[in-house]
C-alpha cells in the first residue's frame, strides 16, 4: 500500500517535471522566434535610407524592411547585428531603372562582411544575378553560416556582432551609371539551436568601435551621464541581443532526470516485491 | 517663521542652481554645435549649354533652379550650406578668363533662405564649365570646423578646361584628409559627362546620380543634403611607416592613411596580457584600377614572426576590399607583465594602367579596437546541460543501478530491524 502510494507520488513528480520540459520543447521555437523578429511590427522605424560606405552604413535591425532609392552604380551598405546560433538570411530586391534607359544586362550583387569588414561566404542563395535587358526588378538572397559563439583566432567563422550588407552592380556600362533604382532589404534569422552550439564565447561581441564606444558609456556614467552621449556618432550602435538562453539541450537533460527518476522507482520496487503481503494480520 | 524663511530661501537657491544648470549646458552645446556643423557646397553649372530645354519641357537651368528653392526649403537648420556657380559671369570666347569663371553666390554659413533664393534666381546661363576650378575653390570655401564636409555639384557637360583633370583635383582634395565627399549629378548627360562626373564621385566616395526630370533633381539634392547632416565617426589621420620600428602607435579609434599601390604601411599597436587585438582595414579604389586585386593585413610580432593574417581578394567593380583579423593575448600570470607591441602590416595587390597617377596613394581606413579577453574554448557548453540518447541511458541506468541498491540497502535494514 505504501510503496503504491510512493510511487504515484514519484509519477506525479515526474509528471510535474515532465510536463514543463515537454512544454519547453513547444516552445522553443516561438521564444526562439520572438528574438529576431521582435520589431516587425515597428514599421515606422524602418530605415528609407542606406549608406554608402561601411562608416555610414544604415543600422536595420533583424525582420524589419529596409528600403532605399539610390542611383544605379552606387555602393548601398546596411549593417545588422546577429548572435550566435542564428542563421541569417540576407534578402534584397533591386527595382532596377527603367528597361528604355538602360543598354545592356546588369548584373547586382549582394555581399556581407562581419564585424571585421572579412567578406563572409553564403551558403545558399543568389548571391549574384544578371538583370535581362528587359527585367523590371532582380532578387539577390544569401544565407550565411550559422552564426558561432566562439572560433579560432585563425578561422573566419561567422561570429556574434555586426555584419554588414554591401548591394552593388558589378557589371555596369559607363551610359547605365547614375540612373534612378531602388532597393529592399530584409534580414531574418533561422533559430539553429543546441546543435551548432559550441564551447567557449568572446568577452565582447564583434562589433566595430565597442572598445571606443564602451569607454565613452563608463566615462559618462562615472560622470552621471545627461543622456547626451546619443549625439555621438559611433560605427555601430547595435548589439546581438544575447538574452538566448534556450538551448534544446535542457529539454533532453530534463526528459533524461525523469527517465532516471523513472527508473530509480522501479529499480527500487523490484527489491521490495509486490508489498506486505495481505493475508497477513496488521500488527503483526 | 524660521522655517519659513528657510523654504523660501531653500526654493531660491533651487531655483538658481536650475538657470544656472540650464544656462550652462546651452551656451556650450551652441558652441559645439557651430563647431561640429556639417557644411555643404551646392555647386551649379551656370554654362551657355544649361539653356537647353530638355528637362520636362522647361530649360536646364530652370529646372536647376525650381530644385533649388525646394532643397533651401528642407535644408535641416544645422546644415551650414553655401551656394558656388561655375560659368556664370564671363561670356567671351577667352579659355583663360573663361577657366577662372566661379563665383561665391552664397557664403557657406547659416541659411538665410530668402536671401539664397533672391540669389540663385539672379543666376543666367552664361559662360564656360571650369570643373576642376570650381572644386579647388569650393574646398577652400568649406574649410574650418570639425564637421563633415560635402560638395554637390550639378552639372551637364564635361570639363572645358583640361589639361587640368577634375578627377585629379578630386582626388588631390580627398587626400588632404579633410574628411571631403563630392557627390555629382549630370544633368542629361552623355556618355561622356557620366564617365567625368562618376569618376570624380568615385574618386571622393561620393555617388553619382544622372538626372532626367525635376523631381529626380531636388529629390537626390534634398537627400544628399540630408545625408550630410547624419552624425558619422571622424577618421583620425594616420601616416604608416615603412618598418614596425618607425611605425606610429595606434590605440583603439578609427584611422585613415594613404597608401600608394604595392606599397606597405605598418602600424603598431600595444596589446595587454589578457586582452583581444580587432583591427580591420579597407582600401578604396578611388581611380581607374585593374579588375583583380586584394589586401593583406597581417599582425607580426616585432621580430618578424606573423601572428595571424587577414586577406581578401577580389574582381571586378567595387569601391573598396576590406579584411580583418583578430589577436587575444593570453592571460599573464604575472600582474606586471608589460604589453605586447604587436605590429599590423597592411598591404595592397592593386594595380592601374599605365597612364594613371600613382599619387596620392589610395585612401585606407583602420578600425582598431582593444577590447577585454577571454578568449577561449571553455569546457561548459549551455550551462554545462548535456543532449543526446548517451546522455539518456547513462541517466538511465545510473538511476536503475541507484534504485537497485538502495532497495536492498532498505530491505537488509527491514530484516535486521524484523530480527531484532
Amino acid at each position: 500500500m505504501r510503496i503504491r502510494r510512493v510511487l504515484s507520488t514519484a509519477a506525479l513528480l515526474a509528471g510535474a517535471v515532465v510536463a514543463p520540459a515537454l512544454l519547453g520543447a513547444t516552445a522553443s521555437p516561438a521564444l526562439a522566434d520572438a528574438s529576431p523578429s521582435a520589431s516587425p511590427s515597428g514599421d515606422d522605424s524602418a530605415p528609407t535610407e542606406a549608406g554608402t560606405s561601411f562608416r555610414t552604413a544604415t543600422e536595420v535591425d533583424q525582420g524589419v524592411q529596409a528600403t532605399a532609392g539610390a542611383s544605379a552604380g552606387d555602393y548601398l551598405y546596411w549593417q545588422f547585428a546577429a548572435d550566435a546560433g542564428q542563421r541569417p538570411t540576407v534578402k534584397a530586391t533591386v527595382k532596377l531603372p527603367e528597361a528604355s534607359k538602360r543598354s545592356s544586362a546588369e548584373t547586382w550583387q549582394i555581399d556581407v562582411y562581419d564585424g571585421l569588414r572579412r567578406r563572409q561566404a553564403c551558403q545558399y542563395g543568389a548571391q549574384t544575378r544578371t538583370a535581362a535587358t528587359d527585367a523590371s526588378s532582380v532578387e539577390l538572397s544569401c544565407t550565411l553560416r550559422t552564426v558561432r559563439a566562439w572560433s579560432e583566432t585563425w578561422a573566419n567563422d561567422p561570429l556574434p556582432g555586426t555584419y554588414y550588407v554591401r548591394l552593388t552592380a558589378t557589371g555596369l556600362g559607363a551610359a547605365d551609371l547614375g540612373l534612378p533604382m531602388s532597393a529592399q532589404l530584409q534580414v531574418d534569422s533561422k533559430d539553429i539551436g543546441g546543435s551548432a552550439a559550441v564551447d567557449g564565447s568572446l568577452a565582447k561581441p564583434l562589433v566595430p568601435g565597442i572598445a571606443v564606444t564602451s569607454e565613452q558609456s563608463d566615462d559618462a556614467s562615472d560622470e552621471g551621464s545627461d543622456g547626451s552621449e546619443s549625439k555621438t556618432a559611433t560605427l555601430s550602435s547595435l548589439r546581438p541581443d544575447t538574452s538566448a538562453w534556450w538551448s534544446d539541450r535542457w529539454v533532453w537533460t530534463a526528459i533524461g532526470g525523469v527517465l532516471a527518476a523513472l527508473a530509480g522507482i522501479w529499480g527500487y520496487s523490484l527489491t521490495r516485491g509486490r508489498g506486505r503481503p495481505s493475508r497477513i494480520p496488521p500488527g503483526a | 517663521m524660521i522655517t519659513r524663511q528657510r523654504l523660501a530661501a531653500g526654493l531660491c537657491a533651487l531655483l538658481a542652481a536650475l538657470a544656472a544648470g540650464l544656462a550652462f549646458p546651452a551656451g556650450a552645446v551652441a558652441d559645439e554645435t557651430t563647431a561640429t556643423a556639417p557644411k555643404v557646397e551646392l555647386l551649379l553649372d551656370v554654362s551657355g549649354s544649361m539653356r537647353a530645354r530638355d528637362i520636362d519641357g522647361e530649360s536646364r537651368m530652370a529646372a536647376a533652379k525650381q530644385a533649388f528653392n525646394e532643397v533651401l526649403d528642407a535644408t535641416p537648420q544645422e546644415v551650414q550650406l553655401g551656394i558656388r556657380t561655375l560659368g556664370a559671369n564671363y561670356a567671351g570666347d577667352d579659355r583663360k578668363t573663361g577657366c577662372k569663371d566661379t563665383a561665391q553666390l552664397y557664403p557657406v554659413g547659416t541659411l538665410d533662405r530668402t536671401e539664397a533664393k533672391t540669389a540663385v534666381a539672379t543666376l543666367n546661363p552664361t559662360g564656360w564649365t571650369p570643373i576642376g576650378p570650381a572644386l579647388l575653390k569650393a574646398a577652400d570655401d568649406l574649410q574650418g570646423g570639425e564637421g563633415t564636409r560635402r560638395i554637390v555639384l550639378i552639372s551637364d557637360g564635361e570639363d572645358t578646361c583640361q589639361p587640368l583633370d577634375p578627377c585629379q583635383v578630386a582626388r588631390e582634395l580627398a587626400a588632404k584628409g579633410i574628411d571631403l565627399t563630392i557627390d555629382t549629378l549630370g544633368l542629361v548627360p552623355n556618355v561622356k559627362v557620366s564617365r567625368q562626373l562618376s569618376c570624380i564621385a568615385e574618386a571622393t566616395g561620393g555617388t553619382y546620380t544622372s538626372v532626367e526630370h525635376k523631381e529626380q533633381l531636388s529629390d537626390r539634392v534634398n537627400q544628399l543634403v540630408d545625408r550630410a547632416a547624419d552624425p558619422v565617426v571622424k577618421p583620425v589621420a594616420v601616416k604608416g611607416a615603412d618598418s614596425c620600428s618607425a611605425a606610429p602607435v595606434v590605440k583603439s579609434g578609427f584611422y585613415t592613411d594613404r597608401e600608394e599601390f604595392s606599397q606597405h604601411r605598418y602600424y603598431r599597436v600595444e596589446v595587454a596580457p589578457g586582452k583581444e587585438l580587432r583591427a580591420s582595414v579597407s582600401i578604396a579604389a578611388d581611380r581607374q584600377v585593374n579588375p583583380d586585386y586584394g589586401v593583406l593585413m597581417r599582425a607580426v610580432t616585432v621580430h618578424g614572426r606573423e601572428i595571424v593574417r587577414g586577406e581578401s581578394a577580389g574582381n571586378g567593380r567595387t569601391d573598396v576590399v576590406s579584411t580583418g583579423l583578430r589577436y587575444p593575448k593570453a592571460e599573464s600570470d604575472d600582474d606586471n607583465a608589460p604589453a605586447e607591441v604587436v605590429c599590423l602590416q597592411v598591404s595592397n595587390s592593386f594595380s592601374a594602367a599605365s597612364g594613371v597617377k600613382t599619387t596620392p596613394g589610395l585612401p585606407l581606413e583602420l578600425t582598431v579596437d582593444v577590447v577585454d579577453g577571454p578568449d577561449q574554448a571553455s569546457d561548459v557548453a549551455s550551462f554545462g546541460l548535456g543532449r543526446g540518447w548517451w546522455l539518456l541511458g547513462a541517466l538511465v541506468l545510473t538511476g536503475f543501478l541507484a534504485g537497485l541498491l538502495w532497495g536492498w540497502i532498505s530491505r537488509w535494514r527491514f530484516s535486521v530491524w524484523r530480527t531484532n
